[in-house]
């Protein structure tokens, strides 16, 4: 479903100047750096799998998302995603998949709920049957009856985060890109929303890539493990893997760990 | 004396920051003088127009109004009222003044050297690119250089303390704050005003008599229309002279008033707690 | 339709403004009233500008502050691209299936731009009064296109100067002489400036068809008729604004943000 072949990304910065004298020599030529984010990256996603992707910050891994949202085009390399190229049939692709970046919301902040989601339903072109029968179903499973006629400024964060995974579904995807959904979320949210997750890939076959930075979202959703750092793919297998490799249970000595053996 | 250079010295830190800022931005800073290039040229182009197209002689030569129209631009910031300092207005609105008061310093006069500093540095920057380019302009666009050595001094001294009187209107915006806590409203109708009395929207000159008599009364006009047409000696040197004691007279005035109404403001905030 | 779903949500959301809302509106009257006193007082002194009169300036200024007006509520969203850009919106943009320019349009409208449309109406009906015009259809159809060409041609300005965010966020100011620059020449008739500067702002950013050459028909200066067509070349400028923003987005795509 998901194949990516060789990708390849590299951005020019430019370097900030400290002190006067830099200062001043900046205003005539201007100093660049190139970061490679993304290098020589493959893998491939069957449909249906849950796909945790860790790394640390700067590793590319928001990088490779946005790849795969069709948000950014590689220098070099193929991206195939249900038949498509992300970039190059941009409305098409983004029809089929759903996103949420977890840190930024995609709702209207100051209207209730239920307006952002009657809008998106206008945006995905999405049938007003259709649209009743999925709302019904993700209202019941994420328990947003109350919260439909609140504005999305009044709602706590693990409220709204489940308002975002619902608005992300509204148009059925068969691809979720989840960008550090459970990042803020007290642990009652947290269970609340890898139950979803979990249910939502076990009863809608739903593929699921989640990048994140919490282990045990990892744990509880994921059997299959891709670590990125520096641009490369340093890992690709299982937790249960990991866990008999370096005989460890304990999940955040267990990433230290991992880190560690690839230097990262 | 000490206690002038300790108020002094973060004003100089903050001016070299600022310096240091504004050259980074280097683009957005020739973006901002190119426009306000295009707008001298603009309104010079518009007056001239009406200039040519009539048979009565204008109140002020086409030299002298192109000379008005350029040192309002190149001097821009010092002569417009709305130049804000929104740290200032947070301070208000949120209620953190009141920390301002532990200090051993006098809040009018920190807030008048903060202000007066900040037009300084704004200015000292746009300033000169802004007349260097209008001294080369074809004529009639040209800026005309100073009626005299004595008509630049005058213009200089009356500029400076314009400059004082205006940072003392201004004074009063902040001072409303405390009353209306909404920075919006009250900028509004001063800046707007302001702008129109001081001759930043049409030269004052070209303003209805009646009009300009009743404007002679108001202290809006010190800053821009007095040191500009001191300039271009549409204002002789006698008259500047009084212009400059009026100048002086309006700074007593406002700032006696402004410091009053500030401690005013200042009991009510401590009174009602913030 | 989809835009007008979007302007009836933003609408919702600046209605929980409401004190702020109207404290714009009202300082978006006083800013273009104080230079139309200035435009009267100029008159007064002056009678007439070259071959023009008050009534006929005061056509040009209506008309060319109802089109900025028109465009700064509807096209807000180009007016303050960076704001989007900074905010990382335009990402959520690129995944939803619709395009880039309907979506921008559609984040931000401006309701308190109708101060100025306010005022502008208001002294449209003073000028109307005031001026001799032989109306025909022609003519009513003339002064139409005279204000939605305006706003036509802000909007493609808007749309350049937002299309820039996408290469820097610095130098942006430049496009205010364009719009504000505009708009501040446009309440004259442009031929009252030096050749050059008419002829730029007649064949590169058109205001001149939205300005002096279709006002020559509508007051009956001219018989010519298709001046009165003029204004269509401030649609025609949009083509190549949106030539320049579809290249803006092809290069945040390859460049990333």
């Amino acid at each position: 479903m998901i194949q990516i072949q060789g990708l390849n990304k590299t951005f020019t910065v430019p370097e900030r100047a400290s002190g006067l004298k830099e200062t001043v020599r900046s205003v005539f030529k201007r100093q660049t750096r190139a970061i490679h984010a993304v290098r020589d990256l493959s893998f491939s996603v069957r449909p249906g799998e849950m796909v945790g992707y860790i790394g640390p910050n700067g590793a590319g891994k928001s990088t490779t998302i946005k790849i795969m949202s069709g948000i950014l085009v590689p220098d070099s390399g193929t991206c195939d995603i249900l038949g498509r190229t992300p970039w190059k049939q941009r409305k098409e692709h983004v029809r089929h998949i759903g996103v949420v970046f977890g840190q930024r919301s995609q709702l209207w902040w100051d209207v209730p709920v239920q307006d952002s989601f009657d809008l998106l339903r206008d945006i995905y072109r999405i049938g007003e049957k259709d649209y009743q029968v999925t709302l019904e179903q993700l209202t019941g499973v994420l328990d947003l009856g109350p919260l439909l006629q609140t504005p999305v400024r009044s709602l706590s964060l693990g409220q709204r985060m489940r308002c975002e995974l619902a608005a992300s579904l509204l148009h059925r995807p068969e691809i979720l890109f989840l960008d550090e959904p459970t990042i803020g979320l007290d642990a009652v949210s947290k269970l609340a929303v890898r139950r979803f997750i979990r249910e939502l890939n076990q009863e809608h076959g739903t593929t699921v890539i989640l990048t994140t930075h919490d282990m045990h979202d990892i744990d509880a959703l994921t059997r299959r493990i891709l670590l990125i750092g520096q641009g490369r793919i340093l890992y690709d297998g299982s937790l249960d893997d990991l866990r008999s490799r370096y005989e460890e249970t304990d999940l955040e000595r267990l990433a230290v760990m991992l880190y560690q053996e690839h230097q990262l | 004396m000490s206690h002038l250079a300790a108020l002094l010295m973060p004003y100089r830190a903050a001016f070299r920051i600022r310096l240091q800022q504004n050259l980074q931005y280097r683009i957005a800073a020739l973006a901002g003088i190119a426009t306000q290039f295009f707008w001298g040229f603009m309104l010079i182009m518009v007056l001239e127009a009406f200039y040519r197209g009539s048979d009565a002689a204008p109140p002020m030569s086409m030299p002298q109004t192109a000379a008005y129209i350029w040192l309002q631009q190149a001097f821009l910031v010092f002569v417009a009222l709305w130049y804000r300092d929104s740290e200032i207005f947070r301070l208000i609105t949120t209620g953190q003044v009141a920390y301002e008061l532990c200090r051993p310093t006098d809040l009018y006069l920190f807030w008048q050297a903060r202000l007066l500093a900040q037009r300084l540095a704004g200015a000292l920057l746009r300033c000169l690119p802004i007349l260097l380019v209008a001294l080369v302009m074809p004529r009639p666009y040209r800026l005309t250089l100073p009626a005299g050595p004595a008509a630049f001094g005058l213009f200089v001294l009356t500029l400076l303390t314009g400059l004082l009187v205006n940072v003392s209107i201004s004074m009063f915006i902040y001072i409303l704050t405390f009353v209306t806590l909404s920075p919006t409203g009250s900028m509004l109708l001063i800046g707007v005003a302001g702008e129109l009395f001081a001759g930043l929207i049409i030269p004052l000159p070209l303003m209805p008599e009646w009009l300009q008599r009743i404007l002679y009364c108001l202290p809006f006009r010190l800053a821009a229309d007095l040191p500009f047409r001191v300039w271009s000696g549409h204002i002789p040197a006698a008259q500047a002279l009084a212009g400059w004691g009026q100048q002086i007279a309006w700074l007593v005035i406002l700032v006696v008033l402004g410091r009053l109404a500030m401690r005013r403001a200042l009991t009510r905030l401590v009174i009602q707690g913030g | 339709m989809l835009y007008f779903r979007y302007v009836r949500m933003v609408f919702r959301c600046q209605l929980q403004y409401r004190a702020s809302f109207w404290m714009t509106l009202l300082a978006q009257m006083l800013v273009p009233f104080s230079v139309l006193a200035g435009l009267l007082m100029l008159f007064h002194r002056f009678k007439r500008l070259g071959d023009w009169s008050v009534a006929d300036v005061l056509l040009c200024f209506a008309a060319i502050h109802m089109a900025f007006a028109l465009s700064e509520c509807f096209a807000r969203g180009f007016d303050q691209f960076s704001q989007l850009v900074i905010q990382g919106e335009f990402d959520r943009i690129l995944v939803r299936p619709r395009g880039t320019v309907l979506q921008v349009l559609g984040a931000r409208v401006e309701f308190s731009r109708f101060g100025r449309l306010l005022l502008s109406v208001l002294v449209l009906g003073a000028a109307i009064r005031l001026a001799d015009i032989p109306w025909t259809a022609l003519r009513v159809l003339t002064l139409f296109l005279m204000i939605t060409g305006g706003a036509a041609i802000f909007i493609g300005i808007f749309m350049l100067a937002a299309a820039l965010c996408f290469w820097t966020l610095q130098g942006l100011e430049v496009a205010n002489i364009f719009t504000d620059g505009g708009r501040e020449m446009a309440q004259y008739p442009l031929d009252i400036y030096r050749t050059e500067v008419m002829r730029i702002f007649t064949f590169i950013i058109p205001f001149g068809t939205v300005n002096y050459l279709p006002l020559r028909y509508l007051l009956g200066l001219s018989s010519q008729t298709w001046l009165a067509a003029t204004p269509l070349a401030g649609f025609l400028f949009l083509l190549p604004c949106i030539l320049v923003w579809r290249a803006g987005v092809r290069h945040y795509q390859s460049a990333g943000s």
